[in-house]
């Protein structure tokens, strides 16, 4: 196999100092002025990336998987040349486009003809290029209507499609994806990924940074798993992504306590101190069935009074795809001060109609005031959801079926032959009025 | 330098791209849309004329006094307004710089570019003047080319060591509208060189622009007196200024999406 991509020691540092922007010539002259024989503060040293190494032949997808701020934005943007390495190299061959925004360089003003030639030139291509695939670019982009309309009328959904279809027509030798597909609806989002996997039946080299286990099982052929900027695991998709859910696995596991767990973001004042799962008669329990009633109590210990926080988590499926994203802030709900100390507060869920599977919860308590962030918690505790008489029937169904189900009866009257229908009630079933 | 250069060569169609881009974003909005070239200059030229052409009596080297401050005006606008864009260049376009890779030196070079169009069109209301005023064009005129080639290479030199530090401190940003303003003083715009006592003459080889207007103004209008050494002078410290920012900018452009 030939070499597309070499990456050999790569590291890279930020300087902390640095990111609290001494950007004001002022600032460094006051420090200046106030110790003039001190030098200049030390810095601290942020290693976003150590040591990094690995080759991609030509023709590969790889996913590159890891929590956020594990280093691998920070690694595609180096190979993005975007910005550059503190050591180490990289070796990439042919004509690399790398995506890390999806129209980036559109301009409000220009329409959406202007705009395919302009983010097509700035991505890499030549006018002759975007010129002899035009039409084909409109066309996929689906917004033809609206070509010689300024994109400040378009929905993001159509700026989205036009971004993605210039994308898809750059025909580069290697191909860099971030997390691009996260957005836009699930017709176009289904396009995308056939795209990119024309992509790759076409002998290009593709790495793609996703959260969603599932587009990256689907698309690659191998993983990467960057944690705390090293490579921790390359192999196999789904070895790699089975590895590294179950780190959040064993994680949660020695940590119902979350008092000690560590790579947590937030500034601290206040944190989330434990998850607990009950039933509806107020039981505690690790695994619950789907349909039944569910409350998720979260405790909380502040160091001091916090005035006006916000509470909230993310739940997401095996594979990181969202089921829902719930908080006080969401539900217009005001809490005047959380007092010095311990508290807890309770989320009733009526009936938990989530197809039976584990389900991963990240946590997020910030300032309803601001964006100040207390406590960020990735996937900080898991809950095991079993089979539940779903339907009322004894049919079995898992993740094949979705994420989902909705209470809900089929109506057999109309077709008039007697067909024989579950009663009301355990269609239903779970659901406390 | 020669892998830089060349890099930048091959990627020139990006510079039209955002040549254009600023040029069509700039007029699309605007209901006079190209005349607003003109009328900076234009307005100038009347307040100056009025001011120093006919209450202070100013001389202008023997030429109308409105075309004597228009023609060295339109130069001085091009340097002025272009100056400010291409300082601004690297954080107005912060969300470029972020996401992708590009020589970087495109985004003050697309800057500098665009603002040539305002150049060309309030050249034609020069030529205008030229020909209500009854000026036949001396051979010199073929030179005056140069001096606009000049002044952009200035603005270049000038703006990507400016642009430069501009990412890094934002108190550029607010400098540049202080410099310009300071510069249209010290320029010989709505005053002939032989205003100065020749022996305070030497300290416009400081300013570039002096030279660069001087040479463009007495060219255009055939004048016998050109200071052909302030000429001379300007030319050194615009190639000068040229290499110092071009340095510079390669240098840092590594840490710009950095601290962008």
């Amino acid at each position: 196999m030939t070499e597309s991509i070499a990456v050999e020691n790569l590291s890279k540092s930020y300087e902390l100092g640095a990111l609290r922007q001494e950007t004001q010539l002022r600032d460094q002259l006051v420090r200046l002025l106030h110790a003039p024989f001190r030098g200049r503060r030390r810095k601290e040293i942020l290693w976003a990336l150590k040591d990094v190494s690995f080759k991609v032949d030509v023709g590969e997808v790889v996913g590159i998987i890891g929590r956020n701020g594990a280093g691998k934005s920070t690694l595609l943007k180096i190979l993005s040349k975007i910005t550059y390495p503190t050591s180490g190299r990289v070796r990439a061959h042919g004509r690399v486009a790398s995506l890390l925004e999806v129209g980036t360089g559109f301009h409000e003003e220009l329409t959406g003809r202007e705009n395919i030639f302009l983010n097509g030139s700035i991505l890499g291509m030549r006018r002759r290029e975007v010129e002899s695939k035009l039409e084909q670019i409109v066309s996929f982009s689906g917004v033809e209507r609206f070509i010689d309309t300024p994109i400040k009328r378009y929905s993001s959904g159509m700026r989205l499609r036009l971004g993605f279809a210039v994308a898809a027509h750059l025909e580069p030798d290697v191909l860099i994806v971030d997390e691009v597909l996260a957005v836009g609806d699930a017709a176009f989002q289904k396009k995308c990924i056939s795209a990119m996997q024309d992509l790759r039946g076409g002998g290009r080299t593709v790495l793609f940074v996703s959260h969603n286990m599932a587009a990256v099982e689907n698309l690659c052929s191998r993983g990467i798993w960057i944690a705390d900027g090293s490579v921790r695991l390359d192999g196999p998709t789904h070895e790699v992504i089975e590895a590294y859910m179950g780190s959040f696995a064993s994680a949660e596991a020695a940590a119902s306590d979350l008092t000690t767990v560590d790579g947590r973001r937030g500034s601290g004042e206040i944190r989330f101190s434990k998850v607990e799962f009950l039933s509806a008669d107020g039981r505690l329990q690790t695994v619950t069935r789907s349909g039944k009633g569910l409350m998720i109590r979260l405790h909380y210990r502040a160091k001091e009074p916090i005035e006006r926080p916000s509470f909230g988590f993310k739940m997401y499926t095996e594979l990181g795809t969202l089921v829902t994203d719930t908080g006080t802030w969401l539900h217009g709900l005001d809490i005047p001060l959380a007092p010095a100390g311990d508290g807890y507060l309770d989320l009733e869920i009526d009936s938990l109609n989530l197809i039976p599977g584990r389900y991963y919860l990240s946590l997020q308590l910030d300032s309803s005031m601001s964006q100040h962030l207390y406590d960020g918690l990735e996937n900080a505790v898991h809950l095991d959801i079993e089979e539940g008489p779903i339907y009322g029937s004894t049919r079995r169904i898992d993740s094949r079926h979705g994420v989902v189900f909705f209470p809900q009866r089929w109506r057999l009257e109309g077709i008039g032959s007697g067909a024989t229908q579950p009663t009301p009630a355990s269609a239903t079933q779970g659901i406390r009025r | 330098m020669g892998a830089w250069l060349a890099e930048i060569w091959r990627s020139r169609e990006i510079l039209y791209f955002l040549a254009w881009r600023d040029i069509k974003v700039r007029y699309k909005q605007a209901a006079l849309g190209v005349a607003w070239a003109v009328l900076q200059p234009l307005l100038t030229m009347i307040t100056f004329t009025f001011l120093f052409g006919r209450i202070a009596g100013f001389s202008s080297d023997g030429a109308p006094y409105p075309l004597f401050s228009f023609s060295a005006l339109l130069l001085w606008t091009y340097f002025s307004v272009t100056l400010a864009q291409v300082g601004n260049s690297l954080i107005a376009n912060s969300s470029l710089i972020t996401k992708i890779y590009f020589p970087r030196v495109l985004l003050p070079g697309a800057a500098a570019l665009g603002g040539l169009l305002d150049l060309l069109v309030g050249s034609v209301l020069l030529i205008g003047m030229m020909i209500y005023y009854r000026i036949t064009p001396h051979w010199t005129v073929l030179l005056t080319p140069l001096f606009v080639v000049e002044t952009a290479l200035l603005v270049m030199g000038f703006g990507m060591l400016l642009a430069a530090l501009n990412v890094r401190y934002r108190d550029v940003k607010y400098t540049i509208p202080f410099l310009t303003q300071i510069g249209l003083f010290v320029t010989p715009t709505f005053w002939p060189v032989s205003y100065l006592p020749s022996k305070y003459q030497w300290l416009l080889v400081f300013n570039p622009m002096a030279g660069a207007i001087e040479g463009f103004r007495g060219c255009l209008l055939g004048s016998s007196s050109i200071n052909w050494q302030l000429v001379a002078c300007s030319w050194v410290m615009t190639l000068l200024l040229l290499l110092i920012g071009g340095l510079h900018f390669r240098n840092t452009e590594r840490v710009f999406a950095d601290i962008v």
